[in-house]
C-alpha cells in the first residue's frame, strides 16, 4: 500500500510546490489586511451609503464560498471587462477580498474594545482626532488585533488548496498531477495531508511565542498577575477580538 | 445579451437538494463529535483530555479540501471505498466537529465556577452536575458560535464540487458549459442563492437564541 521508494520521490516536488502556496498566502494576508482597513473604515464613515455598501459587502462576501467567488472572478470578469488576469494573480485577489471582510471585523472589534471613556479622556485634553488616533486609540486597540491576525495568516494559508480549482498549480494540484503520471493516489495525497499539519502546528507554535514574547514586552516585563478564578475559564475569553471571530477551514 | 434564467432553475433545483442534503448530514456529524470531542476535553481523565486534544488537533491542521479528497481518492488504496455522500460526510464533519469541540469546551468552562461549586455543594452527582447545571447555562453560550460555524460549513460544501458530487456548484458549472455567454449572470445567481442559504441560517439561529435566553439574561 504505502511505497517509501516512490514516496521519497516526490517528496521534493511537492515541498518546491510549497513555495507558490507560501507566496499565495503571503499576498492574499496582505491585501486582506489592506482590504479590511479599507472597509473598517467605510463602515465608520458619516456618510450613510458608504457606511452602508461597506456592511453589505462586508455581510455578502463573508456568508458566500470562496470557491465560488474565485469561479466568478476567474470565469466571468474577463467576460465582463475584457481583462483576463493570471490564475495566481486572481487568486491572490479573491483570497484577499474573501478575508479582508473578515479583517475589517477584526479591526471593528479592536477599535470597539478600548473603552469609552480613553475617548472622552482624550476629548477632555483637548486632542484633535489625529492625536486622539494616534496616541490613545491604536496603541490600545492594536496588540489584541494581533495574534487574531496571525490566526488568519494560518487560516489563509490553509485555503490555498481551493486556488487548484481556477488551476494555480500549488500543492494540491501539483499532487493530483503526480497521480495521473503515477496512477498511485495514496502516497501524493496523504504526503500534502501531512506537509499542511506540519506547517500549521510549526505556525500555530510560532504564533504564541511571538503571541508571549509580544505580552512581555506590551506589560514592561510585568508577570501577569491572574486570579485562580479567571486561569479557570478559556485562555481567549482575555482576549476581546479572539472572543468575536470563529473562522474554521 | 438574452440570459435564460428559466433554463437554469431544474439544475440549481436539484444542486440544491444535493448541497442540503450533503449539509445536513454534516452538520448532524460535525454536532455530534462537537459533543464528544469537547465532552472529552473537559473529561477529569487526562488520557481522554489527551485523545480530544489529538483529535482537534490533527483535523484543524488538515485543510478541508485535502481532507476531502484523502478520503474519496486515497482511502480506497487503503482498501475503504465509500460512496460520495459518506465520504463529504465523514470529511467535513471530522473537520467541523474539530472546531466544533473547541466551540463546547470554551462554552462549558465559562460558566462561572461558582455554578459548579454549589451543585457540588448541594451533593450533586457529575452527571447531574453537567446535565443540570452546567450543559444548560453552556447551551446558550454555544448558540452564536454555532450559528457561525453552520454558515461556515454550507460555504464548505462547495468543495464536493471536487469529488463530483453533483451540488449547486457542479450544477452551475454544468451551465456555464451549456450557456457560456451567461458565465457572469449563472455565478453571479450561485452567490445569491448561498447567500440566501446563510441568511436563512442566521435567522433560524437568532430565532433559537431568543427563544432559548428568554427569561434568563
Amino acid at each position: 500500500m504505502w511505497d517509501w521508494h516512490y514516496a521519497w520521490s516526490i517528496l521534493p516536488g511537492l515541498i518546491a510546490s510549497l513555495g507558490t502556496a507560501f507566496s499565495a498566502t503571503f499576498w492574499g494576508f496582505i491585501i486582506a489586511c489592506l482590504g479590511g482597513l479599507v472597509l473598517a473604515g467605510a463602515s465608520r464613515s458619516r456618510i450613510t451609503a458608504v457606511r452602508l455598501a461597506s456592511r453589505g459587502f462586508v455581510q455578502f462576501v463573508r456568508n458566500t464560498p470562496l470557491l465560488v467567488q474565485l469561479f466568478f472572478l476567474y470565469y466571468s470578469l474577463p467576460m465582463v471587462t475584457g481583462i483576463a488576469p493570471s490564475a495566481f494573480l486572481t487568486g491572490i485577489v479573491g483570497l484577499g477580498l474573501h478575508f479582508s471582510t473578515y479583517m475589517s471585523e477584526v479591526y471593528r472589534a479592536g477599535i470597539d474594545a478600548v473603552p469609552k471613556g480613553q475617548w472622552e479622556a482624550a476629548k477632555a485634553l483637548n486632542f484633535n482626532g489625529r492625536q486622539t488616533w494616534i496616541t490613545v486609540v491604536l496603541p490600545q486597540a492594536i496588540p489584541p488585533m494581533i495574534p487574531v491576525m496571525g490566526n488568519y495568516l494560518i487560516i489563509i494559508f490553509k485555503e490555498t488548496p481551493v486556488l487548484s480549482a481556477i488551476t494555480l498549480v500549488e500543492t494540491l494540484l501539483t499532487a493530483k498531477n503526480m497521480t495521473s503520471a503515477s496512477f498511485r493516489f495514496f502516497e501524493p495525497y496523504t504526503l500534502v495531508g501531512i506537509l499542511f499539519l506540519l506547517i500549521c502546528l510549526a505556525m500555530s507554535l510560532l504564533l504564541r511565542v511571538v503571541e508571549i514574547r509580544y505580552n512581555r514586552f506590551t506589560t514592561g516585563g510585568k508577570k501577569e498577575s491572574r486570579k485562580p478564578a479567571e486561569r479557570r475559564t478559556n485562555d481567549k475569553s482575555a482576549n476581546p477580538v479572539a472572543n468575536r471571530e470563529v473562522y474554521p477551514g | 445579451m438574452h440570459t435564460p434564467w428559466n433554463e437554469f432553475v431544474p439544475l440549481l433545483w436539484e444542486g440544491l437538494l444535493v448541497t442540503l442534503e450533503v449539509a445536513i448530514y454534516s452538520a448532524a456529524a460535525a454536532i455530534l463529535l462537537s459533543a464528544a470531542g469537547g465532552l472529552c476535553r473537559v473529561s477529569a481523565s487526562p488520557a481522554v483530555q489527551w485523545l480530544a486534544k489529538i483529535y482537534i488537533g490533527l483535523f484543524r491542521g488538515i485543510p478541508l479540501l485535502v481532507l476531502l479528497i484523502w478520503v474519496y481518492f486515497a482511502l480506497p488504496f487503503a482498501g475503504v471505498e465509500l460512496p460520495k455522500v459518506a465520504a463529504a460526510v465523514l470529511a467535513i464533519g471530522l473537520n467541523y466537529g474539530a472546531f466544533g469541540s473547541e466551540i463546547v469546551r470554551s462554552a462549558i468552562q465559562a460558566v462561572p465556577p461558582g455554578q459548579r461549586e454549589a451543585a457540588v455543594a448541594l451533593n450533586f452527582t457529575p452527571a447531574q452536575r453537567m446535565i443540570h447545571i452546567i450543559l444548560p447555562q453552556a447551551l446558550v453560550r454555544m448558540l452564536p458560535p454555532f450559528g457561525n460555524l453552520l454558515i461556515e460549513l454550507v460555504k464548505a460544501t462547495s468543495l464536493i464540487y471536487f469529488i463530483t458530487l453533483s451540488d449547486l456548484t457542479y450544477q452551475a458549472m454544468i451551465l456555464r458549459n451549456n450557456f457560456l455567454p451567461s458565465t457572469a449572470q449563472i455565478f453571479g445567481l450561485l452567490l445569491v442563492i448561498y447567500f440566501l442559504l446563510s441568511t436563512v441560517i442566521s435567522t433560524g439561529v437568532g430565532w433559537l437564541e431568543r427563544r432559548l435566553t428568554e427569561g434568563r439574561v
